[in-house]
């Protein structure tokens, strides 16, 4: 056998098979082993809405890009290098995405007749076959049968047999990139510890994975991904909404506030509730609700008691909210609102990616309702832009938005976790003493223009609060015209207000003018730095900002874009800083978008930034 | 206001500086000075007492009491109390609806409220109409009803609050009116008393565009012969000299004469606030008044069941986690399960 080892700087493996075929797990796994040898990681999961959508069709495939480097990685990935393909399906829906030269890697049990049928292949047409994938590297392995024949004799029934498929593939792919299968054995018997005739089952196949790499002389190559150039710590795996989560449970437990979490079951933010219901011995409290409307007001309910109220979803579930924001801000309680966007309109694309919910968040209320925006940029930002926003609800007694989308939400990446120590200080002062003589005002403001936080149980500071018009300071219900004016201008200012305690907005990469700034928000961030940075390195004068604050914005946004020739701003979404940015800094922005579920890549910025430098 | 602390407190006390803008006339005075004058009697201090509400005339009360309080949004309140009691079971929480906004904005939130059991009073309002958007029919609206958005007469069968209530497992059901302020004392404080959602309907005059919905319950006139003011272990009489009585004929409640010969008064239904059964029976006494043969309407505690609280098994889920895996670590959580060094 004459395999030799390469190295390689960076690698893009899209797993795909039927929903059904274990494609989440098998990528997760990979992705763990990597991220434990130092690879910087990202990942990009996508799969139907469908729990068990149509065996073996285009519609039931299930997908986990991870792109893995010894360099540092933004995205995961615009193309990839190897496709693992379960299903006839997994390849046809797939395909393009495969660079040329390519290596596949398919299952052929998965391109029988019936497959090929499912997956619309015409009739007597086998890829695998027929050399339509001349131009590939194609590796076909009969994983169905090579399975069976390693559980012969083990007593377990077909169907338990062919759910140890993927671990045969995943043994395959480790050999190919000379990875240690330790971390997936453990994980293995952790999972079945109850059921140790499956986790050994499970163990076998892994390992005959492995080894027929080893026995079988059909890849001349294997692979290397060394560890890469990371700032010196300690690193774990997290996804985005892992990652709210804990942020959510840092902001309660910094600020010594009990955190009351009330939402309803939605994709894609369910899994932040998931998370934070296992821990409970932080002194947790999590409410599954009725629904949109009673999880956002029964959050409002516990700040006015004095938690920390946060309510999380998606979407069509901010838009039943909508009432409720306002009447936050009317009361001018603390209140984090957590949006992990998804394709819309309506019930839209559940399961993929979008960011068009900025101007929903920003405007989606009656009147004037100002709300601060925060919005994290990559998975392992959620903990950092959630805590921040916990830290801005409390001390600037107000309703606040903190913005994620599908993509960072389920994609994952290493992440440097903090120190608890280190964490910025959320201070909480609750009022238990009259403001003013003798009584107390419920609405006389701070420098910050926020209202005291006064708890019922607080002797003698008894006040009344709601969402009618309030009279400046006592806070009594008031229809007169000039104090109306007068609060909704306020409102506005003290949410204004918020530029001054909020860092300056700081250019991620490039000079501070010159030609092209390429001016992104929220999970753009990856692929706008893997393009730009791409771009410097090849000599074009380009700079990138991303921004965090998107309400108030930062106060030196203005200077900044009026220091390049040129903005272009890539959104997934039809333009909406786009609109923002125009309108308020009257800057001729130009806008790329894209609204097909999927992230940018970083070829398609890159693309247009270098038409824009030439014009 | 320390030197309050000693002296027992008054209903001026829970009475605020704001000025009461119901309608002359209106219902709602006399329900707010029964509230203000029992709460006193109970013994909390001011400010362990919120008031929550959603919208319309019967919400506007938290303004008009000195204690805490929320006037939220439409049908809501019951999901605003929910929250706050979950995070603070030490509070007095009460909520006051009427029955557009407990029974159709806030149909849903109701209902979920009274299967969890969180411990807070309800007072519903009922007037059978929209009062705050002038004039049109709610969802207690006989059929028939000539509103403003219903010149030809409504159409929709109307709920039965109370049997609503029990279907969806209520604690504690009660019914008084705000015509009868002794009677309305009384049921106030078995509301505080009962540990759980209690639930009490009150039957409220809207003398602008409903004057005289229960006419027929509250006056002198007919009263006694239309209405039935339920005590535990008694027995259901009623008429003007409590010459009638309800009996049941296999499970069919009918009307006997007390006096008449063949009448037993050990035959008389004898009233049981832990009878589920005869519970959802008392609640179904919800005939038209002018039917033949119709029931009396029933008034007092239908029924009380003691069942864990949702604030206290929320809190106790907490404690016990923090009981089997010690008080959480924030480094530790963290950290996770699985990292690696980068040196």
């Amino acid at each position: 056998m004459s395999t030799t080892i390469q190295d390689k700087k960076n690698v893009v493996i899209l797993f795909a098979g039927d929903s059904g075929d274990g494609i989440q797990l098998t990528g997760s796994q990979f992705t763990s082993t990597s991220a434990l040898v130092g690879n910087d990681i990202s990942t990009f999961p996508n799969f139907p809405a469908e729990i068990r959508a149509p065996q073996g069709t285009l519609a039931g495939v299930s997908g986990f890009q991870l792109h893995f480097g010894s360099v540092n990685v933004y995205t995961a990935g615009d193309v990839c290098d190897v496709l693992v393909v379960m299903n006839a399906a997994g390849l046809k829906a797939n395909l393009k995405t495969l660079k040329k030269g390519g290596i596949i890697i398919a299952n052929t049990d998965g391109f029988d007749p019936k497959n090929l049928l499912l997956a619309k292949f015409p009739k007597d047409v086998n890829p695998l076959t027929d050399g339509s994938l001349n131009e590939y590297e194609l590796k076909t392995i009969d994983v169905t049968k090579l399975t069976k024949t390693c559980l012969e004799g083990s007593g377990l029934g077909t169907k338990e047999i062919d759910r140890c498929k993927n671990m045969f593939v995943l043994g395959f792919v480790y050999w190919m990139y000379n990875r240690n299968i330790d971390f997936s054995i453990d994980y293995i018997k952790e999972t079945f510890k109850k059921k140790p005739e499956i986790a050994d089952a499970n163990i076998k196949v892994l390992k005959a994975g492995y080894s027929y790499g080893d026995t079988t002389e059909t890849f001349m190559n294997r692979y290397v991904v060394k560890a890469a150039p990371m700032a010196k710590g300690t690193y774990r795996s997290i996804t985005g909404n892992q990652a709210a989560a804990l942020g959510l449970i840092a902001a309660g437990d910094k600020s010594k506030l009990k955190l009351f979490y009330a939402t309803y079951p939605i994709t894609p933010a369910s899994d932040i509730l998931h998370e934070l219901s296992k821990h409970k011995n932080f002194g947790v409290g999590t409410f599954q609700a009725e629904d949109e409307i009673a999880a956002v007001t029964a959050a409002i309910g516990a700040s006015f008691g004095g938690s920390l109220g946060v309510t999380a979803s998606s979407g069509p579930g901010i838009a039943l909210k909508g009432e409720a924001i306002g009447l936050a801000t009317m009361l001018e309680l603390p209140l984090v609102i957590v949006n992990v966007q998804r394709g819309g309109p309506s019930t839209g694309l559940p399961t993929k990616t979008e960011q068009a919910d900025l101007l929903q968040a920003l405007f989606g209320r009656n009147s004037e309702c100002p709300v601060p925006v925060i919005a994290a940029q990559s998975p392992s930002d959620c903990f950092d832009a959630v805590y921040e926003a916990c830290l801005i609800a409390v001390q600037h007694m107000t309703p606040i938005f903190f913005l994620s989308d599908g993509y960072i939400a389920n994609g994952s990446e290493p992440w440097k976790f903090p120190k608890a120590k280190d964490l910025k200080d959320i201070h909480v002062k609750f009022t238990t003493e009259k403001n003013s003589e003798n009584t107390f005002l419920p609405y006389k403001r701070d420098e910050k223009l926020s209202r005291p936080w006064a708890l019922p149980g607080t002797k003698g500071l008894q006040h009344r609060i709601g969402g009618l018009e309030k009279e400046h300071e006592t806070g009594n219900i008031s229809y007169d015209p000039d104090n109306h004016e007068f609060m909704v201008r306020l409102r506005a200012q003290k949410v204004e207000k918020i530029a001054d305690y909020i860092p300056e907005q700081k250019i991620e990469q490039g000079n501070g003018k010159g030609k092209v700034l390429v001016l992104g928000w929220g999970s753009t961030f990856g692929s706008i730095k893997t393009a730009v940075k791409e771009l410097i390195d090849e000599g074009h004068d380009v700079s990138q900002a991303h921004i965090r604050y998107l309400n108030p914005l930062p106060k030196n946004l203005g200077t900044i874009l009026r220091n390049y020739e040129k903005v272009l701003i890539p959104e997934m979404n039809m333009g909406q800083l786009l609109m923002l940015i125009r309108s308020k800094y009257l800057v001729d922005a130009i806008g790329l978008n894209k609204i097909k579920g999927m992230p940018f890549t970083a070829a398609e910025i890159k693309n247009r930034v270098i038409q824009l430098s030439k014009s | 206001m320390d030197t309050l602390l000693d002296k027992p407190l008054t209903a001026k006390d829970f009475t605020t500086d704001q000025d009461v803008r119901w309608c002359p006339g209106c219902g709602d005075y006399s329900i707010l000075k029964q509230v203000q004058s029992v709460l006193p009697e109970i013994g909390l201090k001011r400010e362990e007492i919120v008031f929550v509400s959603g919208i319309g005339c019967s919400s506007r009360f938290p303004y008009y009491m000195e204690t805490y309080g929320m006037h939220s949004i439409h049908g809501r309140a019951t999901a605003v109390a929910s929250g706050l009691k979950a995070v603070r079971p030490d509070l007095s929480v009460w909520i006051v609806t009427g029955d557009g906004d407990a029974l159709s904005i806030g149909g849903n939130h109701l209902i979920h409220l009274l299967r969890r059991n969180f411990d807070v009073n309800i007072l519903l309002f009922n007037n059978e109409i929209y009062g705050l958007t002038k004039g049109q029919y709610s969802p207690t609206s006989p059929i028939g009803k000539v509103a403003k958005s219903t010149p030809y007469g409504s159409l929709d069968h109307p709920f039965n609050p109370l049997a609503l209530c029990l279907g969806a497992d209520a604690t504690f059901v009660a019914r008084s009116m705000d015509r009868d302020p002794k009677h309305l004392r009384e049921l106030i404080l078995r509301t505080h008393k009962h540990k759980g959602t209690s639930l009490l309907e009150i039957y409220q005059n809207c003398n602008v565009f409903n004057d005289g919905a229960f006419e027929v319950f509250t006056e002198k006139s007919s009263k006694k012969n239309e209405t039935i003011f339920v005590e535990q272990s008694k027995p259901l009489l009623f008429g003007d000299n409590n010459e009638k009585g309800i009996k049941l004929d296999g499970f069919t409640p009918i009307v006997v004469n007390v006096n008449e010969a063949n009448v037993s008064a050990n035959d008389l239904w004898i009233h049981d606030e832990k009878d589920r059964v005869k519970a959802e029976m008392l609640v179904r006494f919800f005939n038209d008044a002018t039917a033949d043969n119709h029931l009396p309407r029933p008034f007092g505690v239908f029924y009380e069941e003691e069942r864990n609280t949702y604030e206290e098994d929320f809190n106790q889920q907490i404690e016990n986690t923090i009981q089997q895996k010690g008080k959480g670590n924030l480094d530790d959580l963290l950290r996770g399960k699985n990292t690696w060094e980068i040196n």
